[in-house]
């Protein structure tokens, strides 16, 4: 019997992002379309940034992750457009990335507040941060720095 | 020429300009003058690449040789290659490889604008993608420029060195040629008057905040997207991207 659709989805929700961990691939909203083609399972995965290191990993642990599930016939389909935009990740992804610590993408083009104290005196460091996704911002309130999830 | 011969022409410009680039930008991992701009560079490098690989995967499918993006990218010498002058002169100081990330930025921009908007819906997709990444690539230069330019007296002196020294090599974006000519008429590239136009109205605004010069001269260099002469640096730097590939050809891992 193949597993329904809402049932890999769920799958996949479990299925973290390589280099931040508390979300899932899901949740990053990089996964655009799961469906059955005859016995093949078929996974429309978008890259977030196009020189993403992470993008090749994903695809590996998407398959590993359906592999184990018993899906033994996967293809990830790789789809640029439309372009991925921070607009799909999930609400309890942001609310997970705030409680990692890294500020959710704002379309004012600057965090909202920092993750760590809540404060809004904010400073932006450099435009780029630890991984092409993230920018590098520092909190006046409590000196602490902080990444922000880049809104593109 | 063809159809299919000028459109792989044009997708090798598209992708060896972000090669070439993305390279050069790369050669600074390690080397910047602060860690955050250290950062930056580093992953504008990889935006660069990651461009690459679409638009050389897709000049190897419109080729239909069965070379991959990889093979076209490291195992082509110097005179196959057709990415702008511009991007392949060397890194200079720091503000004079902003100066030349600016340059190119804001004709990237301004061509990617238009290609979002080309028949072929390959290209269209690619161009929306890189588009997001070369918009922020602008706002970092630009406003390094800027900071740069209207800086201290050495900031300044520099900067107006750089854009001296490059200026020559901007014409040759806005020069059309047959590749470019059979690309408008297939509804895929754009008219590149109009986008010296917008390119000026941009690069003004940009050098008038940074209080910077803009040199009378309308001379242009070219030979790069032509691939007729490229200038002598092009071969120095493949002999550091190649050098694996030249050694062990077709080595994978």
């Amino acid at each position: 019997m193949t597993p329904d659709l809402s049932t890999i989805w769920n799958w996949l929700d479990q299925v973290p992002d390589p280099e931040i961990p508390v979300i899932s691939v899901v949740d990053l909203g990089i996964v655009r379309d799961v469906a059955w083609q005859g016995d093949t399972l078929e996974v429309a995965v978008t890259p977030t940034y196009s020189g993403c290191p992470a993008t090749s990993v994903i695809a590996m642990d998407i398959e590993t992750a359906l592999h184990d599930r018993g899906i033994t016939n996967v293809r990830i389909k790789t789809q640029i457009a439309p372009p991925w935009t921070t607009d799909w990740l999930s609400d309890k992804g942001r609310a997970k990335l705030t409680e990692y610590g890294i500020a959710p993408p704002s379309p004012a083009g600057g965090p909202d507040a920092c993750p760590r104290c809540g404060g809004t005196q904010l400073t932006r460091i450099s435009q780029f941060g630890s991984t092409p996704c993230k920018a590098h911002w520092r909190c006046d309130d409590c000196l602490e720095p902080f990444d922000y999830f880049k809104c593109i | 020429m063809t159809d299919q011969t000028a459109l792989f022409e044009y997708l090798l410009r598209l992708g060896d300009n972000t090669l070439v680039l993305g390279h050069r930008v790369s050669e600074w991992c390690g080397h910047a003058p602060v860690l955050e701009e250290d950062i930056a560079l580093a992953n504008t490098a990889l935006d660069l690449i990651g461009q690459t690989q679409m638009w050389l995967g897709l000049a190897g499918e419109v080729e239909g040789s069965g070379r991959s993006a990889d093979d076209l990218a490291m195992h082509r010498d110097v005179w196959d290659f057709r990415n702008l002058l511009l991007v392949e002169q060397p890194n200079g100081d720091f503000g004079q490889t902003l100066m030349r990330q600016c340059l190119f930025d804001a004709f990237h921009l301004e061509l990617l604008t238009d290609l979002t908007r080309a028949s072929d819906d390959r290209i269209a997709a690619i161009a929306a993608k890189a588009l997001k990444e070369v918009t922020y690539h602008l706002d970092r230069s630009s406003e390094t420029v800027i900071g740069l330019g209207d800086g201290t007296e050495e900031s300044h002196r520099r900067m107006q060195a750089a854009l001296d020294l490059l200026w020559p090599y901007v014409g040759e974006m806005f020069t059309p040629d047959a590749v470019d000519d059979a690309m408008l008429a297939a509804g895929i590239a754009p008219d590149l008057k109009a986008l010296r136009a917008r390119f000026d109205t941009r690069i003004d605004a940009i050098l008038t905040e940074a209080t910077l010069t803009k040199p009378d001269s309308t001379y242009a260099q070219s030979g790069g997207k032509t691939g007729f002469r490229h200038s002598e640096h092009l071969g120095h730097m493949l002999t550091q991207m190649q050098w694996l590939q030249r050694a062990y050809p077709g080595a994978a891992w």
